[in-house]
């Protein structure tokens, strides 16, 4: 197993956000997690990336056969973790190429590995590029700088495809694509997909899901997974919403 | 494991003081035998210098009029600066290398002195055949070597030691030297004026181009000498030069005094570019020892459409107290001043420039960058003066700062003063923190928080760095990480 998910509690000043959480992802597959505003779904991702403003209240991580919550940032990513975000932050005055190339090669430097000259590394950001169909301009301006909001998803895609994680998690990637960038989106995923790596994919929309197929759907609500189903289940909430879950959930809490 | 360390700091600000914490990397001491003057400082010690120098009488008069000036004047106060005493007594005020010798080829050299130049990666070795830049070592006080001068000679450029330039151009020197800093401007300028040792001087003549970056490497090398540097760059008309100055120093225990004075002299239609990257010894993470660095720099913008534009990237010295100004007097001249200074530990730096409007249509522009880490303080002091006659001036004053965790300071001290109604200056200021948000999403992408630091710094400073030639902008990056970097082992 890649990753496993075990009864995670996290909260943030004290309030709890994520209240029970158990998740398993094998390599090979891909999960989509959806779920209500302000369920939790980016609070997960940030916790398994590793981000130190929420506190891990109980639970475990088990990634790769490793205690996860151990882990730096740094190493978690160097790991093979990827965190696609829902709101990358601009970083001005550093180029992308200056930004990769570093990320990079502390990871080739952490995996033991000789850093990548500065041939060999372009000639890598073209072929990503080409993967994704970054248009090239795009590469030499600042991280996430002056980009419209497709731009900075499409950046994302750009990055995971230059790192070749393990896991990535991909938070809301969709929102505010184009139909034609959605595609280009889900393509590079698709292209991407291997029998090693897995993928949580968190979204709103199940169109996505016609592109990227999932093995699993999950919907997260209030802070738990409440509901596993196959791709249908996407389907099942498109059409019905999330109303008739959370009357279930009252239900449940009526009955217990 | 670094990176654990980190991951246990909820507080940002401590991932940040962690990185801060580093050591200085350039602190080695070379072993090269040294000649002082008597310590401490009197008319006798002046005429010594003189002396020793064997300078024209003029020089000597020049001498004893700024000691004697100086005599009557009080150490400033005004600097947004904490300032131990200075105990002018307890200063060597001239060192000089014993071996005065004039070399042919670099075999010649003290091998102590070319390892040093090793350990800072700048041999001599390399950069003569690195051809385009033309060193001009000072090691202490007195030129060791000069290269490309046959080169620059062709061209009728004098590229050459302040010492050398005295009693081969005495003409040019008694011309210029003072012009812009006169020896009443301030007290580290009067003190200087006294005592100053050597530096470089530089004349290029009508219509030339430089056609390579000269660039000179400072180091203060014995222990408890003052040093005082004397540059003046003299663009006659339709000139254009770049001079770089850069320095690194031994690292030592206790403060040591250096007070420069560089002067600009640009003509009609002539362009100076003067980059700095200065990483003299900060002290060390408790704030003990390191430089002091007052200097005056200031460059004339004498014929109309010169230009002067000041670079500097100062990441060194315990104090700074430097304010590299232009005086714009020819009609449509340009004066820029772009600047990235960087304070950690306990460094305290006062830096800004002066410009000064008095010729039509001039135009300045100002960007400054300081980024504040550790217990440090930062300042900005600029003054914008247009005067009267000065119409149609523009002035665009940037002033951004950068705090790195909450024991630090930044300031800002924009003066301005406009004195006529068609001039228009205008004046920007921001301050700034390294956001939890940005550190995440770099190492997120695998970087260690040091990196990531490194990364967002150069990106914040990239604006001023930019104005750097090739390859010191290199250096200067380097230097931005290291200063706010802990080793990684
Ligand atoms: N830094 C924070 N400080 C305080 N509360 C936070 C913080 N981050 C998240 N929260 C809260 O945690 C809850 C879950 O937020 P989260 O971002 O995980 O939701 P989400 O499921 O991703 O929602 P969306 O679909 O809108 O992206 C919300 O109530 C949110 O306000
Ligand atoms: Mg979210």
């Amino acid at each position: 197993m890649l990753l496993s998910i075990k009864n995670l509690h996290a909260s943030i000043n004290g309030k709890e956000i994520l209240k029970g959480i158990t998740l398993d992802v094998n390599q090979g597959e891909v999960h989509a997690i959806m779920g209500p505003n302000g369920t939790g779904k980016s609070t997960l991702a940030s916790v398994i990336a590793g981000r130190e403003v929420f506190d891990v209240t109980a639970g475990e991580v088990i990634y790769k056969g490793k205690n996860l919550l151990k882990l730096a940032v740094e190493e978690r990513a160097r790991e093979g973790i990827f965190l696609g975000f829902q709101y990358p932050v601009e970083i001005p005055g550093v180029s992308i190429t200056n930004f990769m190339r570093t990320a990079v090669n502390e990871i080739r430097k952490y995996k033991g590995l000789d850093p990548l000259g500065g041939g060999a590394f372009l000639k890598l950001m073209e072929e990503k590029k080409k993967l994704v169909e970054l248009t090239s301009n795009l590469a030499n301006r600042s991280v996430n700088e002056g980009f419209s909001g497709g731009e900075k998803k499409k950046n994302e895609i750009f990055q995971m495809a230059m790192l070749e994680p393990t896991l990535a998690i991909l938070d809301e990637t969709d929102s505010g694509l184009d139909i034609d960038a959605l595609r280009v989106v889900a393509n590079g995923v698709n292209k991407l997909r291997t029998k090693d790596n897995a993928f949580m994919v968190i979204t709103h929309y199940q169109r996505l899901l016609d592109y990227i197929v999932p093995d699993f759907v999950h919907v997260l609500f209030e802070g738990r997974i409440v509901k596993s189903g196959t791709k249908e289940l996407a389907l099942e909430l498109e059409e019905k919403g999330y109303d008739w879950i959370r009357k279930e959930q009252e239900g449940k809490g009526i009955a217990g | 494991m670094q990176g654990q360390l980190v991951i246990m700091e909820s507080d940002p600000d401590n991932i940040i003081n962690e990185v801060t914490q580093s050591d200085y990397k350039y602190g080695f001491v070379t072993d090269i035998e040294t000649e002082y003057a008597p310590i401490g400082l009197s008319e006798d010690t002046v005429r010594y210098i003189s002396l020793k120098k064997n300078e024209p009488e003029f020089m000597l008069e020049y001498r004893l009029k700024a000691f004697r000036h100086w005599l009557t004047m009080k150490l400033p106060e005004w600097a947004h600066l904490e300032i131990p005493p200075i105990d002018f007594r307890d200063i060597y005020f001239y060192a000089a290398p014993k071996k005065k010798k004039q070399y042919e080829s670099l075999d010649q050299v003290d091998p102590e002195l070319l390892a040093t130049f090793d350990k800072l990666g700048i041999s001599l070795e390399e950069q003569k055949k690195l051809a385009g830049v033309a060193v001009d070592a000072v090691i202490d006080s007195v030129s060791v070597k000069t290269t490309f001068s046959e080169t620059l000679s062709k061209y009728g450029i004098i590229f050459c030691s302040m010492s050398e330039a005295i009693q081969n151009h005495p003409d040019l020197v008694k011309q210029y030297l003072g012009s812009v800093v006169p020896y009443t401007d301030n007290y580290y300028a009067s003190l200087n004026s006294a005592v100053f040792s050597d530096g470089s001087f530089c004349y290029i003549p009508k219509g030339v181009r430089c056609p390579v970056e000269l660039s000179t490497y400072f180091r203060i090398n014995a222990a408890n000498t003052g040093q005082f540097e004397r540059t003046l760059i003299v663009a006659d008309e339709g000139a254009y030069v770049s001079y770089m100055e850069g320095c690194t120093a031994p690292q030592r225990d206790e403060n040591q005094l250096h007070a420069a004075v560089v002067e600009i002299v640009a003509m009609k239609d002539a362009s100076v570019k003067y980059s700095t990257v200065q990483n003299w010894y900060p002290g060390d993470k408790s704030g003990k020892g390191g430089i002091y660095n007052f200097v005056t720099k200031r460059g004339i913008c004498k014929g109309s459409n010169s230009k002067i534009s000041w670079t500097q990237v100062e990441t060194g010295s315990a104090i700074t107290w430097k304010y590299p100004s232009c005086i714009l007097l020819g009609d449509n001249s340009v004066g820029e001043f772009y600047s990235v200074a960087v304070t950690n530990n306990y460094q305290q730096a006062d830096t800004g420039t002066k410009m000064i409007h008095l010729g039509k249509n001039t135009k300045s522009t100002i960007i400054s960058k300081g980024i504040s880490a550790g217990k440090s303080n930062n300042s900005y002091r600029g003054l914008v003066r247009i005067s009267k006659n000065a119409s149609n001036s523009r002035n665009y004053s940037q002033c951004d700062s950068l705090l790195l965790g909450s024991a630090c300071g930044a300031h800002t001290w924009p003066y301005i003063q406009v004195e006529n109604k068609s001039s228009i200056v205008e004046h920007e200021a921001t301050t700034s923190k390294i956001s939890e948000d940005q550190l995440f999403y770099c190492q997120q992408r695998g970087m260690n928080a040091e990196s990531a630091i490194g990364l967002i710094v150069n990106g914040y400073a990239k604006e001023v760095l930019k104005q750097l030639p090739m390859e010191f902008a290199v250096e200067a990056q380097k230097l931005l990480s290291i200063s706010l970097e802990g080793s990684v082992g």
